[in-house]
């Protein structure tokens, strides 16, 4: 008995004695870096390239009291997280439900403020080949738009696998891993709305 | 800091033996105090980033404020809510390993674009 608890315990370490999941997630976070890193980049490059209508640029399109309270609720959707995570922790799964999905409203929240938000820019004609600027703005935010979605799956898949009682081992472990990327989308966030939103283009 | 450190007699073993897996499980998480103490930290930078867009100062001020309240986000998030303050040196390795080749590749490719623009 004692055996089998050994081998299952050393099927997901690594010989440094780290998670295995936790050590490829953090891999994966640092290749991350650089897939935002070039769309980041890309934006800082052709952040004053407006094409054919120069009306469309940051200082008229932006609508910072919105994006800023967008912002808020993505952040305090990490400390949802990390509540979850200290739920998990004290074996409250009641709880870790509770913020688990109290997350994954906030992401949906945050999510749906940028569809809104670019369907105002489109209505106003700002497309995605209206300009270098608008085309470079859209990819970046849209590709983070795509990861807040796959955080929320993520999110709900836990809640609804705990609800049925499918998470009772290793759910500290496989909560800590799903914040881990909920974070990172989150620190992406905060780079992006003071890059794109915050920093005057001119 | 909780870091733990191996050592090369911990991942070899000794007198050719077994290797002696150390443990690397974080040994300390913050509190739910702390972790509402740094959202609200977090939220004070937040509105004090969009008070700076609002206020009536030179850009070149406002952008080294704007970038130093980003990067103190940054980092409280990464310290304590992905618990890099606690956790293994090893996953902070891979996460400043990705963000330095970042910052080199982009920097160095926005300078060579610029450049070539005129």
């Amino acid at each position: 008995m004692a055996a089998e608890a050994g081998a299952a315990s050393a099927e997901h370490e690594t010989s440094l004695g780290l998670s295995n999941e936790k050590l490829g997630m953090w891999v994966f976070i640092g290749s991350e870096c650089l897939f935002f890193g070039a769309f980041i980049a890309a934006y800082i490059l052709y952040v004053g390239s407006y094409g054919d209508a120069p009306e469309i640029n940051p200082t008229t399109i932006y609508d910072i009291p919105f994006t800023s309270v967008s912002t808020f609720i993505l952040l305090m959707s990490s400390l949802g997280v990390v509540l979850a995570l200290a739920a998990a922790q004290q074996g409250n799964h009641r709880q870790m439900r509770t913020w688990l999905l109290a997350t994954a409203i906030m992401g949906t929240v945050f999510l749906s403020g940028q569809v809104y938000e670019f369907t105002v820019f489109m209505a106003e004609g700002m497309t995605m080949s209206t300009s270098p600027f608008t085309t470079s703005f859209y990819v970046l935010t849209g590709f983070h738009g795509v990861h807040v979605a796959i955080g929320i799956l993520l999110l709900l898949t836990l809640w609804a696998r705990s609800l049925v009682g499918k998470l009772e081992r290793r759910t500290t472990d496989i909560v800590e891993n799903v914040g881990l990327y909920w974070h990172f989308v989150d620190i992406v966030w905060i780079v992006i709305f003071t890059v794109v939103y915050l920093i005057p283009a001119e | 800091m909780a870091d733990t450190e191996i050592s090369e007699q911990d991942v070899t073993g000794q007198e050719g033996g077994p290797a002696q897996v150390p443990s690397e499980e974080p040994t300390h998480h913050p509190s739910v105090g702390e972790y509402v103490e740094i959202g609200a930290i977090l939220a004070v930078l937040t509105a004090l980033e969009v008070a700076l867009y609002y206020a009536n100062i030179a850009p070149s001020i406002t952008i080294p404020m704007l970038i130093a309240l980003t990067i103190a986000k940054f980092i409280l998030v990464v310290l304590w809510f992905m618990h890099l303050r606690f956790d293994s040196k090893v996953f902070r390795r891979f996460l400043w390993a990705g963000m330095v080749l970042a910052g080199l590749l982009y920097t160095a490719a926005i300078v060579l674009v610029g450049i070539a623009a005129g």
